[in-house]
């Protein structure tokens, strides 16, 4: 059986040739079992967010393969694989459209590898549809599906792009630090509902994550990031176990002690 | 207050039904503006250039035998194609969209007098059935006047519903989705590149058919009549926001409504035109009068946050 996922020898370089060149993604290789759940962890230029940029096909990697369920999507622009894939961001603004409805929002993400055609851009069924998934985040929002969604607050937008990111039931779904922006109470509360949208639609996930509590408690399955390679990979049980400073040692081991500049999160 | 007397409000009140025929005329080109300026958030300074190219089309095949009427989807058509030309440079070239407007807004110069072989192109309603002409509100009796005017306000609604039935549909939904938010757009699938040529084509569409129906008004069509056309669509656009705005937001069919008030911000703008003629001012002040107008109300929204931003830090 394919693989969920399947990143093979992935490289990156920005500004090749300039004096800001920077090595993103250094051989990245990863497999990911279907309902995968995987927290990614690393200092800052680690690679975290260049992988889920790369899968997504923001730019083109330099070299390597990235097949999503048996689908080489290497070469596919951005807006193709989108078919494949739901997406979260680390800025709440990025997920939505500030000046359209909720529900227009929510009907755009409904269509997500679908021709636009000169249909009507929201039936009176998804209606309903939308209605009752907005009611399961307990926020109130099912009140306010005609509400322009730039006058909510950033969780509300989070939790609303968590609710378009698993529609279609994508392949794939992409956090990339969706709750760093977040106050701490707003960013837990976003969590629990990423954990229970991806368990109830068993979704292969990927979560990038500063806070290592969070990506030692979420997910089946951790790894670390450093210098544009995974460095450590853990799952199971192995993962149930691991602490904090199990972590931090692992970091220092590979960094070299430099991890007090970080703004990695120690709680 | 000597110079006051000498105006006489009857030739004020003789003129109005003119501008405001232009004006509802124009308001087809501001609707055009409003799709890129609002919807897309693409400045788009091909329209100088368009609405010449559908004035040029429209005459030329009206003095070729054409009937004026079906001048007007050709003048539509040969719009979306300087849109189609502006969203290429754009999108497959990765001209900034500025400057990729400004490219085919030039070239459309020499095209245009390509199509008009001269500079400046008359069509008289003495000699073809025009669908829009000057003469049909000035002149004729009272009834036939306002057959025109009925008649021009049924295909503006008419516009405004197609519009607002597109705008509403999965395309116009990409199209918002694009001009508002690019990255969210492709994360959902949407081919933004595609979709800016497509609203870059329905915009220039209607500046074209502003164009031809515009020169059969003036009974000419003439190389220079689109120079400051964006700035004219523009201040309909913000007029329109400014005075109807709020009336056109929360309720139903605000879209509609937006539609509209961009409309009557044209008729506004023409009317207001007319009244700064008849004080007096030298008509080649005019276009330094539309570009102040346009630069006030542009800064009144900015202004105006800035000024509570400093109330809410003296709080």
């Amino acid at each position: 059986m394919a693989y969920a996922l399947e990143i093979n020898d992935v490289h990156k370089v920005f500004n090749k040739g300039t004096v800001n060149e920077k090595v993103a993604l250094d051989g990245v290789d990863l497999r990911l079992n279907s309902g995968d759940f995987v927290t990614i962890i690393g200092g800052n230029g680690a690679g975290k967010s260049t992988t889920l940029n790369a899968i997504a096909g923001v730019w083109p990697v330099d070299s390597g393969r990235i097949i999503i369920d048996g689908t080489d999507i290497t070469g596919l622009p951005e807006h193709k694989r989108a078919a494949f894939l739901g997406r979260v961001f680390q800025d709440p603004m990025t997920g939505t459209a500030a000046t359209m409805d909720i529900e227009e929002n929510m009907a755009i993400a409904c269509r997500r590898g679908q021709r636009r055609t000169l249909k009507w851009g929201i039936t009176r069924q998804e209606r309903e549809e939308f209605r009752e998934k907005l009611s399961t985040l307990g926020l109130g929002l099912e009140e306010r599906m005609t509400t322009k969604v730039g006058l909510l607050s950033g969780g509300q937008r989070q939790a609303i792009t968590l609710l378009m990111a698993s529609m279609k039931h994508p392949k794939l779904l992409l956090l990339d630090e969706h709750t760093a922006a977040l106050d701490p109470k707003t960013a837990a509360k976003v969590l629990e509902i990423s954990d229970r949208i991806i368990s109830d639609n068993q979704l292969t996930a990927m979560m990038v994550t500063h806070n290592m509590k969070d990506a030692i408690t979420h997910g089946n399955r951790l790894i670390m990031m450093h210098e544009g390679r995974i460095i450590y990979d853990v799952s199971g049980e192995e993962k149930q176990k691991l602490h904090v400073k199990d972590l931090l040692a692992k970091f220092e081991e590979v960094s070299g002690g430099e991890f007090a500049n970080d703004r990695m999160m120690l709680t | 207050m000597l110079c006051l007397i000498t105006l006489n409000p009857l030739s004020l009140f003789r003129a109005f039904p003119g501008s405001i025929a232009q004006g509802m005329i124009w308001g087809i080109m501001a609707l055009g503006v409003y799709i890129t300026f609002r919807l897309l958030d693409f400045p788009d300074l091909t329209v100088d250039g368009s609405i010449a190219t559908g004035a040029a089309v429209s005459v030329m095949l009206i003095r070729g035998g054409v009937s004026p009427l079906l001048s007007l989807p050709a003048a539509f058509l040969v719009g979306m194609l300087a849109g189609l030309a502006t969203g290429l440079l754009n999108t497959l070239l990765g001209i900034p969209g500025i400057l990729a407007s400004i490219l085919t807004q030039i070239s459309l110069y020499s095209v245009n007098l390509m199509i008009m072989g001269k500079s400046n192109q008359p069509v008289s309603v003495d000699n073809y059935p025009l669908v829009t002409s000057l003469r049909y509100v000035t002149e004729g009796s009272a009834a036939s006047k306002c057959m025109f005017f009925l008649g021009m306000a049924l295909f503006l609604i008419a516009l405004v519903a197609v519009l607002y039935w597109y705008f509403g549909t999965e395309q116009g939904h990409a199209i918002r989705a694009t001009g508002c938010n690019g990255n969210m757009a492709r994360a959902q699938g949407i081919n933004t590149n595609f979709i800016k040529v497509l609203a870059l084509m329905i915009s220039n569409g209607l500046v074209g058919l502003c164009g031809g129906m515009y020169a059969q008004f003036q009974g000419a069509a003439d190389i220079n009549m689109g120079r400051g056309a964006i700035v004219i669509g523009l201040a309909a656009v913000i007029i329109g926001e400014v005075l109807f705005g709020k009336f056109a937001s929360r309720r139903r069919l605000a879209f509609a409504y937006t539609l509209i008030a961009v409309i009557l911000g044209a008729v506004i703008y023409y009317m207001v035109y007319q009244f700064v003629l008849w004080l007096k001012m030298p008509s080649e002040n005019m276009k330094l009068f539309s570009a102040i107008v346009v630069a006030i109300f542009l800064a009144i929204p900015y202004l105006k946050e800035k000024r509570s931003v400093k109330k809410g830090v003296a709080r």
